[in-house]
């Protein structure tokens, strides 16, 4: 096991690094830089400015810099926010956005294994066909027409809730269903899929014989063997919402991440796309390899380590 | 399949191939199986099922899986139900277990008596408390009928902890116990393993122990050593054979193969068609078979004994259940038919105490034939 863990570490850091040549290479190759205005600065300024920006070395140098500064996780200040470091800016939006996106994927995982589950349950039953329409238009309806809906109906003609920000339990509700509604589709959809194949499986029926009662059946039997595809999609599904969170922050003019993440790259800020893109990759990787940890303790048969003497 | 060449070739007062319209009472109970066997079968009835029948819906209309199945279950003895696939036979065993889904399956007419009660009729959760506690079931495959993800111990255990309400430490104690009875060895260690840790056999040894943690009086087996390699399936037989000795448990198995049913029967049930054709302690079925299906059956089988080169199998594919016919299911294949064959399905003739045949060949007026 730690072998292992040392191993995919390796492959973590490897996969960050490729990402962040990447985001180096595509981040510069778009034209303009930090300091094109509509109004033509003084040329000495702009020399200056790229001077201490170390914009003026050669790019082999620059992006050696940039190595560097991924590895001392240090990024300097924003160009555009000469006040702020990127560090700054991460530790006030990133918890934000992380706040939004696990609860939208608790959210998510739970109502979409529960919908799953029963509509399983209910093949072919009036609980099955609920959910299962609930599901396609989940997976039809992108987030941000949801976020609007939402706003304007429950928010804005019934006042039920808050429309926008991101000060109390009750601001996150809204975002977090617009966000969550498709993430919970595609579960349930899975679910239901896994979750019937399963039901046929002899080990049931060898569970019926046993006279258990149908509740542990399902919870104990059933449930564990119909989740490993729902965990397989769980890394995709994060990046996705990950992303996601970047629009439902504009909608809901929420102060995470994602606004200072497209503003960066509107405004050609150099430090702040590397640090957020960096960060967020490392973030997504992580995760994924959480998933495959999660993997191994569900399914025992899939072996994250070789025992000595085994095979 | 040999099996049955080396008890017949076994039996010396026996060599000739079955006759028809040969009655031998008595001749040929063979006195080596009955040495080595010191089962004691009671008289009592445990089991009493009565014209059973059972149908599914399906979008082809309504199979009618069982079409009036009945008989006994000693305490103590094995009984075998043979017939090929799609005859009724697991659907008769599911059915007794209270495992046929409801709809699409549905039992039209009978009982299933128990303890007098009648289980068919029982509600799921009393019916829950018999499945498992007192009645087990057994399935084909082993590589499918354990969870991947359970531990050996959970799943062994749980029957009884469900059922009984005793505690870890006493469960472990007695699933420890019942790995031992089965032939594992080092138990304690395995309890903590996959099933994915174990081979196919050892895979049918623990579903057999689970089947058994409770101590049930009656064990379902369905197709138990279809799965399995030749090597294991004798294994297991012997396993059936010895537990079957030391509990007294019952045992209704379920099976296409002729050499199983040689092995451990005490008495034999041919099925055809969702219906017992025939039904007989087991020298009477193999040497003195009185249906002309039975006899097929049989002769389907390779034997060491005889020098024929080819094999007779039954000519023929058995009846549409959708539609079943009026007369006896087997006449469209039956080398003797008649045409009240066709017509009028035969009443049972007792040939026997324990021998019964449902065939118009056993009618006065019938045409003796011999082979």
């Amino acid at each position: 096991m730690p072998l292992y863990i040392l191993k995919r570490f390796i492959m973590m850091i490897i996969t960050v690094l490729i990402i962040a040549t990447l985001t180096f290479v595509l981040m510069r190759a778009i034209p303009g830089s930090p300091f094109d205005e509509e109004r033509t600065s003084n040329p000495t300024i702009q020399a200056n400015l790229e001077k201490f920006y170390k914009l003026d070395q050669p790019m082999p140098i620059q992006y050696l810099n940039y190595l560097k500064s991924i590895v001392t996780f240090d990024y300097g200040p924003s160009i555009k926010k000469p006040n702020e470091s990127v560090n700054t800016l991460l530790a006030r939006g990133f918890p934000i956005s992380f706040e939004l996106g696990m609860a939208t994927i608790i959210v998510a995982v739970i109502s979409g294994i529960i919908l799953g589950t029963f509509a399983a349950l209910r093949h072919n039953g009036i609980i099955d066909y609920m959910a299962m329409t609930f599901a396609v238009v989940g997976i039809s309806i992108p987030n941000f027409v949801l976020a609007t809906l939402l706003i304007q109906q429950v928010a804005v003609n019934w006042h039920l809730l808050p429309p926008a920000t991101w000060s109390s339990p009750k601001h996150m509700i809204l975002p977090v269903i617009a966000l969550a509604t498709g993430p919970t589709a595609i579960i349930a959809r899975l679910t239901r899929a896994s979750m019937l194949e399963v039901l046929t499986q002899d080990y049931i029926k060898m569970a019926r014989a046993k006279g258990l009662s149908p509740f542990r059946i399902v919870a104990r039997h059933a449930l564990r063997n119909a989740l490993m595809p729902v965990v397989t999609i769980m890394g995709t599904m994060l990046a996705g919402i990950l992303t996601g969170t970047f629009v439902i922050e504009k909608i809901f003019a929420i102060p995470g991440m994602g606004k200072y993440f497209v503003e960066s790259i509107n405004n050609r800020d150099y430090p702040v796309i590397m640090g957020s893109t960096v960060f967020y990759s490392a973030f997504l990787v992580f995760m994924l390899f959480l998933v495959d940890i999660v993997y191994g303790f569900l399914d025992p048969r899939i072996k994250l380590h070789k025992k000595e003497g085994e095979v | 399949m040999d099996v049955i060449g080396q008890q017949l070739a076994n039996a010396s007062s026996l060599e000739n191939a079955p006759a028809i319209k040969e009655h031998q009472p008595g001749s040929g109970i063979a006195t080596e199986e009955n040495r080595k066997q010191k089962k004691t079968i009671s008289q009592e009835i445990m089991l009493s099922v009565r014209d059973l029948e059972v149908s599914f819906k399906t979008f082809g209309g309504e199979v009618q899986a069982i079409r009036g199945v009945s008989f006994d279950l000693y305490k103590g003895e094995t009984l075998a139900v043979v017939g090929e696939s799609g005859c009724g036979k697991s659907v008769t065993a599911n059915t007794i277990m209270g495992l046929i889904p409801q709809p699409p399956g549905r039992i039209r007419n009978g009982e299933v008596l128990f303890k007098n009660r009648d289980l068919t009729k029982l509600n799921k959760k009393a019916l829950r408390e018999i499945q498992g506690v007192d009645i087990s079931m057994i399935f084909q495959d082993p590589m499918t009928a354990l969870n991947p993800t359970l531990k050996i111990g959970e799943q062994l255990m749980e029957g009884l902890r469900t059922h009984h309400k005793v505690s870890r430490g006493e469960a472990k104690r007695k699933a420890v116990e019942m790995l031992n009875l089965v032939g594992i060895s080092n138990p304690e260690e395995r309890l903590k393993q996959y099933p994915h840790q174990f081979s196919g056999g050892m895979r049918q040894r623990i579903v057999i122990a689970i089947a058994l943690i409770c101590e049930p009086e009656l064990l379902i087996a369905d197709e138990p050593t279809t799965a399995l390699d030749v090597t294991i399936q004798a294994q297991i037989l012997e396993l059936f054979d010895e537990i079957q000795r030391k509990t007294g448990v019952g045992i209704i198995l379920i099976t296409h193969d002729l050499g199983v049913v040689a092995k451990i029967a005490d008495r034999i049930a041919v099925m055809y068609a969702g219906k017992i054709i025939e039904i007989g302690n087991k020298r009477e079925i193999f040497y003195d078979p009185q249906h002309p299906y039975t006899q097929g059956l049989l002769n389907s089988v390779p034997r060491l004994d005889l020098q024929e080169e080819e094999l007779k199998p039954i000519e023929g594919t058995p009846p549409d259940l959708f539609a079943p016919p009026e007369g006896c299911p087997f006449a469209a294949r039956c080398p003797f038919a008649m045409e009240v064959c066709e017509r009028v399905y035969p009443a049972t003739t007792q040939l026997t105490t324990q021998h019964t045949v449902d065939c118009w060949l056993q009618d006065p007026r019938a045409q003796s034939v011999i082979n």
